[in-house]
């Protein structure tokens, strides 16, 4: 029975890396995991447990050597053709050679969109993100904040109906860190998208998610499912008790998953 | 992904093997290409009378025999005897030759990275010197000293320098650039943190730049070095062509290229010799970086914490 | 922003110091001219030798010229080419490297062999090799050194490998291409002297160096030394203004240092 109008259905994943050879490594294995539309996710796990690549095989970045997925009743292949993945990573991943707004332009640029439709969207994802007056600028005038901005800004621009995010805050400060945080899901909010979001953080996954999925290491396997309820969600959100409760909670999980390990 | 690399690296003498044949391998298939690429493209000359096929249009390269001997006779003429009623054969000759221009490109290398790495250092020491120095160590190298290589023969004669040691001189002065601009790339490589830690130790500027720089610089070094012995090699070549100094690689290719109405195969064999230098001095550099580089990786093995 | 006032100066100082102590020294100790020519004397045989300089340097410039753009042109073509097909790349480039070590410039008289001894392409052909390979290997590693976050990104927004290439890896080359043609153009104006070593007309640099220098007219070698320097840093400076006019999302220091 397909469950077409779940965003993502992830059955029996198994990912092993160099297969047949002395050094395979399985990075995956037996992956289930079913996310709504609308739904925020978090994959939260030591290092090497193989979130990365669960982002990836969802993305269709790599196929899985075991399962399968399906996005929105597709195939994941299917789906990156029909552009419905907005992707970002830790490093922004601008274009050295293209101003703010062309980078912010690209996805519509594939998409084939017209000069004017194009520049009309990228000037309102500036000013979603607060960037407007650095339209003209190249990115290396902007700091890493600001360029991480405008990663964000071009992997919504064309309105994915999923955004993958692989620690996408992880090479910010602490401060910045969470003034993005409460951008993303202001944005998120706005636009309605469904997000998978790997990270490092545990008062990120908390803050986030609707749902922290906790991966164990080597290999990746997944260890629980915590559901977060924090409601509409502010700066004093982070200092309320039930913020508390749900980051020591993904916590008590990830220390099961090294007492593992 | 990360754990496969590190997996990787953890064999690194079974994989340095199977690189190695790989690249022989793949040398000997290129080779072969070449030499079809050759042999077919004198044979379709030799059919269109040196047009393109079907077409009015010459081939830029005529095809006979004189211009374009056939692979296996070069290969043939290495076996023949030199010069008529003398018992040395090409090959013999060439080797002989290419001792004598290796052994021009070794002193030449040796001076040349003694310099770069002294200029490096005083560059580095000294910030004023860097700035004042540098845009004429670029500078130099628009210089074509090389055409000097007349000139400096004639002034080694004038000194006590021998003919080969001048060409040494042409070879070091091909050799000193990449070595010097490399080498202060790499010495100023380390983080600033890694620096201040060493100031924190009180590390006088000595210590720092052997413990800390020198290793930072190695993979910088080592591009350099390959690069230097090739341009040794070139300098060394193109002295004793310039110079008419006797004895060489590029004497014998000078000589070869002379009489070459009487004997092509021998101007290819001589060139191909060269060839062949260049990529030996190329792999010995390569050799003693790779074994560097294994005593380096146990020498992080045995004493733990030495990433500073 | 800072570098790009960084004090002129220093480099002068030394360049005038240079040549003051080499004037200096040559005055003092009474260095024959044979052995080192004052730079008094060499500015003199520049003007002296105008019109066999200017001759032969227009037609050595010519050769070097011609000889740069075509191998430059070449090489970054077939970069584009083999880095299209990945198991071209995995041949060809380790070659093009072995290739790039053996001393190329031998090749001239088998270039002279081909065309004739006098025909302009034998020394066009020996500078368009020279050339060739800096730019093929440098080109071929910006086209293949790629942020894979870039790549996977393109990926994700299912571009075609002609997108990638198109979007990402030739703007990404394009600062490889560029300091690659600023290392080869001074390289040209040397391999043509080189090659005019072997042979060919006489009215070139490379015979105009070597005949005055049998002659012991050293100044006069010296002087094409200078003429073939200043064709050498005109190309140099011709490509850093390329390269700073092709790349204005650079971030100014970054092409001055």
């Amino acid at each position: 029975m397909k469950m077409s109008d779940s965003a993502i259905v992830a059955t029996g994943i198994g990912k092993t890396f160099n297969g047949n050879t002395d050094n395979a490594v399985v990075a995956l294995d037996g992956i289930d995991l079913t996310v709504e539309p609308g739904e925020f996710v978090s994959l939260i796990g030591p290092s090497g447990c193989g979130k990365s690549t669960m982002l990836r095989v969802f993305g269709d970045l790599i196929s899985p050597t075991e399962g399968t997925v399906e996005v929105f009743g597709k195939s994941a292949a299917q789906a990156r053709l029909d552009r419905d993945y907005g992707m970002a990573f830790q490093k922004a991943g601008l274009f050295d050679w293209r101003k703010v707004s062309a980078n912010i332009e690209l996805p519509l640029e594939l998409a084939g969109w017209s000069k004017d439709r194009r520049s009309y969207r990228s000037a309102e994802m500036l000013s979603l993100v607060k960037l407007q007056e650095f339209a003209d600028h190249y990115p290396w005038q902007l700091s890493g904040g600001m360029q991480q901005r405008v990663a964000i800004a071009r992997a919504l621009s064309f309105e994915p109906k999923l955004l993958l995010m692989d620690e996408p805050f992880g090479a910010l400060d602490e401060m910045t860190r969470e003034h993005m945080q409460v951008e993303l899901l202001r944005i998120y909010e706005q636009l309605g998208t469904t997000v998978v979001f790997v990270t490092h953080s545990i008062p990120e996954a908390a803050f986030l998610s609707d749902r922290v999925v906790v991966l164990s290491p080597r290999p990746g396997r997944i260890h629980s499912i915590i559901d977060v309820d924090l409601g509409k969600r502010d700066e004093n959100t982070r200092e309320s008790a039930e913020f508390f409760a749900m980051t020591t909670e993904v916590r008590e999980a990830l220390r099961s998953v090294e007492a593992m390990s | 992904m990360t754990a496969v690399a590190r997996l990787g690296r953890s064999l690194p003498t079974r994989d340095g093997v199977r690189r190695s044949l790989r690249g022989a391998v793949a040398g000997l298939v290129a080779l072969a290409g070449v030499v079809a690429v050759w042999e077919g493209y004198k044979w379709m000359g030799g059919h269109t009378d040196d047009h393109w096929p079907g077409t009015s249009f010459g081939l830029p390269v005529r095809t006979n025999d004189l211009v374009m001997p056939h692979a296996n006779e070069i290969w043939g003429s290495l076996w023949d005897p030199v010069q008529r009623g003398r018992s040395q054969t090409l090959a013999g000759f060439l080797f002989q030759s290419a001792r004598f221009t290796f052994s021009e490109a070794a002193l030449g290398f040796v001076i040349g990275t003694i310099i770069g790495l002294a200029l490096a250092v005083l560059m580095l020491r000294f910030s004023t010197a860097e700035r004042g120095l540098m845009p004429w160590i670029n500078i130099s190298q628009t210089v074509p000293l090389i055409a000097l290589a007349p000139i400096i023969v004639t002034w080694g004669r004038g000194t006590a320098l021998s003919d080969t040691q001048a060409v040494s001189i042409i070879a070091t002065y091909l050799t000193f650039f990449p070595v010097a601009v490399n080498a202060l790339q790499g010495l100023q490589s380390p983080d600033q943190a890694d620096l201040e830690l060493m100031r924190s130790y009180a590390s006088p500027w000595r210590h720092t730049l052997w413990k800390l720089r020198v290793p930072a610089a190695r993979p910088y070094l080592f591009p350099a070095f390959k690069l230097a012995a090739t341009l040794s090699v070139v300098g060394a070549i193109v002295g004793e062509i310039s110079a008419g100094v006797k004895g060489g690689l590029g004497r014998a290719v000078l000589n070869f290229a002379t009489i070459y109405s009487t004997g092509p195969e021998k101007l290819y064999a001589s060139v191909l010799a060269a060839a062949l230098l260049g990529l030996f001095v190329f792999a010995l550099v390569s050799i003693v970086e790779r074994f560097v580089d294994r005593n380096q990786i146990h020498n992080s093995n045995g004493s733990s914490g030495a990433g500073a | 922003m800072k570098s790009r006032l960084a004090p002129i100066w220093p480099p002068i100082v030394v360049g005038v110091l240079f040549m003051a102590l080499w004037e200096g020294m040559v005055r003092l100790l009474d260095v024959k001219e044979f052995l080192l020519p004052k730079p008094s004397s060499i500015v003199q045989a520049v003007g002296d030798q105008w019109t066999p300089l200017r001759i032969a340097g227009w037609e050595t410039g010519k050769t070097a010229v011609v000889g740069l753009l075509i191998g430059v042109i070449a090489g970054a073509l077939l970069a584009l080419v083999v880095s299209r097909f990945g198991w071209l790349r995995g041949s060809v480039t380790p070659l093009a490297v072995a290739l790039n070590a053996t001393p190329i410039i031998a090749l001239a008289p088998i270039f002279n062999a081909w065309f004739g001894i006098t025909d302009f392409r034998s020394n066009a052909a020996v500078v368009i090799v020279v050339v060739f390979f800096p730019v093929f290997i440098n080109t071929g590693k910006g086209l293949s050194e790629v942020e894979p976050n870039q790549i996977e990104l393109m990926r994700s927004l299912a571009a075609s490998e002609t997108t990638v290439l198109r979007m990402v890896r030739i703007p990404n080359a394009l600062p490889f291409f560029l300091t690659s043609l600023r290392l080869a153009a001074p390289l040209s104006v040397i391999a043509a002297i080189v090659a005019e070593y072997f042979g060919g007309p006489q009215n070139r640099l490379g015979p105009f160096i070597t005949q005055n220098a049998s002659f012991s007219r050293y100044a006069n070698a010296w002087a094409a030394i200078v003429v073939a320097s200043a064709i050498g840093l005109a190309l140099f400076a011709a490509s850093a203004l390329v390269e700073k006019l092709a790349m204005p999302w650079k971030r100014p220091e970054s092409i001055t240092a």
